[in-house]
């Protein structure tokens, strides 16, 4: 049983535009992932990727009344964060290795 | 008229609208470290507005925690990994926009004394400020 089986309401109207949106935004951000001139453009791109990708859990969840779910964007939210800060490192140190 | 549908609705529309605009600063913003401003701030609201919709249609304390767990989460960790991200950038030396007018690091942070491990080297300011 979803959202969307039984009749129309504001709330899944409302979802199903927000999927429609946050799908935009992440084709969106990945047009940035592909051309960004330097890396560090694509890392900041990437990070916005799993932010997008925690909403889409989120809306997700909503959608489909299954509050499990949101126990993945914890451990997403986790991920992104920990692939940011080591990409970080990994420019510094090539930046180390140029000089 | 659920009110509890409305407001979840409105709160994800809100949260769409900033995730969009998020997304499009990444894509026109001239330079690394605005479109860093972009993805971090309106990212984080929008992303935080639509947990906030979950734990309002569920109405649940136990996912009412987990998604306030997920944004102060996220709110912990964004401005951290943009520091981190931001500083990686100016010591690669990544571009700016050529109408940056003000850059406070210029001379402070290149050169073969300065290793990423080490923050820079103090300079006492007083004399060397235009307004002193």
């Amino acid at each position: 049983m979803t959202l969307f089986e039984g009749p129309v309401t504001f709330l899944s109207v409302a979802t199903l535009a927000t999927m429609v949106a946050v799908a935009v935004s992440i084709l969106v951000a990945s047009l940035r992932v592909m051309r960004g001139p330097s890396l560090p453009d694509r890392v900041v791109a990437l990070d916005l990727v799993g932010l997008l990708a925690v909403s889409v859990i989120s809306v997700v969840a909503i959608a489909t009344e299954q509050p499990v779910l949101l126990d993945a964007a914890i451990a997403l939210a986790l991920i992104a964060f920990l692939s940011t800060v080591a990409f970080a490192r990994f420019i510094e140190w090539q930046g180390e290795q140029a000089e | 008229m659920n009110w509890v549908e409305v407001i979840a609705g409105v709160m994800l529309l809100a949260g769409a609208a900033f995730v969009l605009v998020s997304a499009i600063g990444v894509v026109r913003f001239p330079d690394v470290y605005m479109r860093m401003h972009a993805a971090t701030k309106a990212g984080t609201l929008g992303a935080g507005l639509m947990l906030g919709a979950a734990s309002v249609v569920f109405g649940d304390l136990g996912i009412t925690v987990r998604s306030f767990v997920v944004f102060f989460f996220l709110l912990l960790t964004a401005p951290v990994a943009a520091h981190v991200l931001g500083r990686a950038a100016y010591y690669a030396n990544v571009p700016r926009w050529e109408r940056t007018r003000l850059d406070e690091l210029a001379g402070r942070y290149d050169g073969a004394d300065a290793s990423p491990g080490e923050p820079p080297r103090p300079v006492a300011h007083g004399d060397d400020r235009p307004d002193a």
